[in-house]
């Protein structure tokens, strides 16, 4: 651990996460290495299949049954990984929070709203007034209207913009120091996404919150991140500053990404596109998983898997032609 | 001639003990020959029903709609020709193709529906030849659609309309659930296949991003009323209507850009 960087919150260290499914297994997490600084949003982006719910989801021990696990989750001195689940459960909820993509399954629907956000302030032994009061600020802090009215409302009784708030305000009742979001606006109407994204943003500003982004939408991530970890098949394709990442990616597959996602900016993103359909991690292709979609492709990248290696200091790719790659 | 024409459409769902919901109000439309028309609004402005509608799928209150100059009334009362000229493709291709069917039978299904399209030949030729046109090889039609990726059932959904050879393609949603590396082949397929087949094409989204992509003009739907009705080049430079800006302004937003050009009215991005 010598070179782990002294602001890094979080430090995932070649975490692997196989799964069995019938008779086969996969190794759906193949030695998977990034950090999440204090302070600042890393977004962690994939296609379906690339693992990145998985990550998330493994960080804080939230993995389907049978899982086994290996490597290191290093959050602040403390392997996550070989805790005992009751410590995982401490820091889950209170250090770690966890935002999910469906707040309507995520709330409970049989409990007010302001129960919900209540239960850690309450579970700290504060008076029914002072819980109360708390939870008015959290609804306030969040951005929904009228928090008097609202706090006694029961999720169905709120729109979805709302609920994400909801969904938010309970993640911030424990102050936690790192918030990871699970596609958290990927439900939600246009308008109703940017405000969510706004919110969001500027409580990493004013709280200093670091906040780990899970989407397969790279327009929200060229908005919101300051870190990109880029997912292929359960592995980290490339990861770095997200805007040198998406200016000038190091891996055929970002550029791929970067270029196919359509804008309302440009007409161009149906141009090229990628051929093929993302790999499956119980059915990885060998060497390069990208290798059949690659229009770099070479021999090596068929049979050798590239490790993911440092180009620049910061800029890590796992491609064997990161150096060729223009954008 | 227009290929469709929607006149004064109106759709009103009635809740239990509450009062009624206007999901279409009064809408009028036309998608002309070898054009795509762009459906464009947020959840619950009405533009699935319009869809709804013109499958024959919903009924709606009042008004016409008009496929090739023939009225058109519930899909059990369409002539044959409206029915297979009129095709549909889904958000999710998953629960729209049976899944106990293979490819090949799914699309000769279609064709034992609608003999007068059906090949005159050989007929595993013919399927071969539709997929072929989706890009899709001929071993995948002895394949049952689990067997397949996301894209590659979308190809299929996709192939079983042109076995067809419809006049107008309804697209809800289409590439929605799609991964966006997966997104962009269908949103050129789609686009190659209205040139080569001479297609009309209503394609329904809320992605203003994808409208841009494939859109020749684009009609703005809210809360079940047309906003407005203008060429996709202008919606991106010089949308007309607060609400077609309010909506660009999001997704530029959403890009991670200010759009300012047309900003006169930023009420519309306050937090809250």
């Amino acid at each position: 651990m010598t070179d782990r960087p002294p602001t890094a919150l979080l430090d995932v260290e070649d975490l692997e996460v196989v799964l069995a499914a019938g008779a086969t297994t996969g190794t759906v997490l193949d030695r998977i290495s990034f950090s999440v600084d204090a302070g600042r949003t890393t977004g962690l982006i994939g296609e379906s299949g690339s693992g990145k719910t998985m990550t998330a989801m493994a960080l804080v021990q939230l993995l389907p049954a049978g899982a086994r696990t290996a490597g290191h989750v290093w959050w602040r001195e403390e392997d996550l990984l070989g805790a005992r689940a009751r410590r995982v459960r401490q820091v889950r909820g209170r250090e770690i929070a966890v935002i999910f993509q469906d707040p309507l399954q995520a709330l409970n629907p049989t409990q007010t709203v302001g129960r919900q956000i209540g239960e850690i302030p309450r579970r700290d032994g504060l008076s029914r007034d002072a819980v109360r009061a708390k939870v008015l600020e959290l609804l306030d802090r969040v951005g929904i209207p009228d928090p008097e009215q609202r706090i006694d409302a029961y999720p169905h009784e709120l729109s979805g913009g709302q609920r994400q708030r909801v969904m938010i305000a309970m993640a911030l009742a424990g102050e936690p120091r790192l918030i990871i979001a699970d596609e958290p606006t990927t439900a939600l109407d246009v308008t109703t996404q940017a405000r969510v994204l706004a919110l969001i943003a500027g409580l990493r500003e004013r709280e200093g919150t670091a906040l780990l982004l899970v989407s397969h939408d790279l327009r929200v991530m060229a908005n919101v991140a300051d870190d990109l970890v880029v997912m292929y098949a359960g592995r980290v394709a490339e990861r770095g500053p997200a805007r040198a990442v998406l200016d000038s990616p190091r891996h055929p597959y970002t550029r791929a990404l970067a270029n196919n996602v359509p804008s309302v900016r440009t007409r161009s993103a149906i141009a090229r596109p990628l051929p093929g359909a993302p790999a499956n991690p119980f059915d990885r292709p060998a060497g390069c998983a990208f290798h059949p979609r690659c229009p770099l492709v070479t021999d090596r990248c068929r049979t050798e898997t590239p490790r993911l290696r440092e180009l620049e200091p910061g800029r890590f790719s796992a491609c064997h032609l990161a150096e060729e790659v223009t954008p | 001639m227009t290929v469709l024409e929607i006149r004064d459409l109106r759709v009103t769902y009635t809740g239990r003990g509450r009062r009624s919901v206007r999901a279409v109000d009064d809408v009028s439309l036309d998608v002309l020959p070898g054009e795509t028309l762009a459906l464009v609004g947020e959840s619950g402005s009405g533009k699935s029903t319009i869809a709804r509608c013109v499958m024959g799928l919903v009924r709606p209150q009042a008004g016409t709609i008009t496929f090739e100059g023939q009225p058109l009334g519930p899909v059990d009362r369409r002539p044959a020709s409206a029915q297979r000229g009129l095709q549909m493709v889904f958000q999710d291709p998953g629960s729209s193709l049976n899944p106990r069917m293979t490819v090949g039978a799914i699309i000769r299904e279609a064709w034992r529906t609608h003999p007068a399209v059906a090949p005159a030949g050989d007929r595993a030729e013919a399927l071969a030849a539709v997929l072929a046109d989706v890009g899709l090889d001929a071993g995948v039609a002895t394949r049952r659609p689990s067997a397949l990726s996301g894209g590659q059932q979308q190809r299929v959904s996709i192939a079983r309309a042109l076995a067809l050879a419809p006049r107008l393609l309804v697209c809800d949603e289409a590439v929605s659930a799609l991964d966006v590396s997966v997104q962009s082949q269908i949103l050129r397929l789609l686009v190659d296949l209205r040139r080569e087949h001479e297609l009309s094409v209503l394609f329904i989204t809320h992605d203003l991003a994808v409208v841009r992509q494939i859109a020749d003009r684009v009609a703005v739907m809210r809360s079940g009323e047309l906003v407005e009705q203008l060429p996709a080049d202008q919606l991106f430079t010089e949308p007309a209507h607060p609400y077609t800006r309010d909506l660009l302004r999001a997704a530029h937003q959403l890009e991670g850009a200010a759009f300012d050009s047309f900003d006169t009215d930023t009420s519309g991005e306050q937090v809250s």
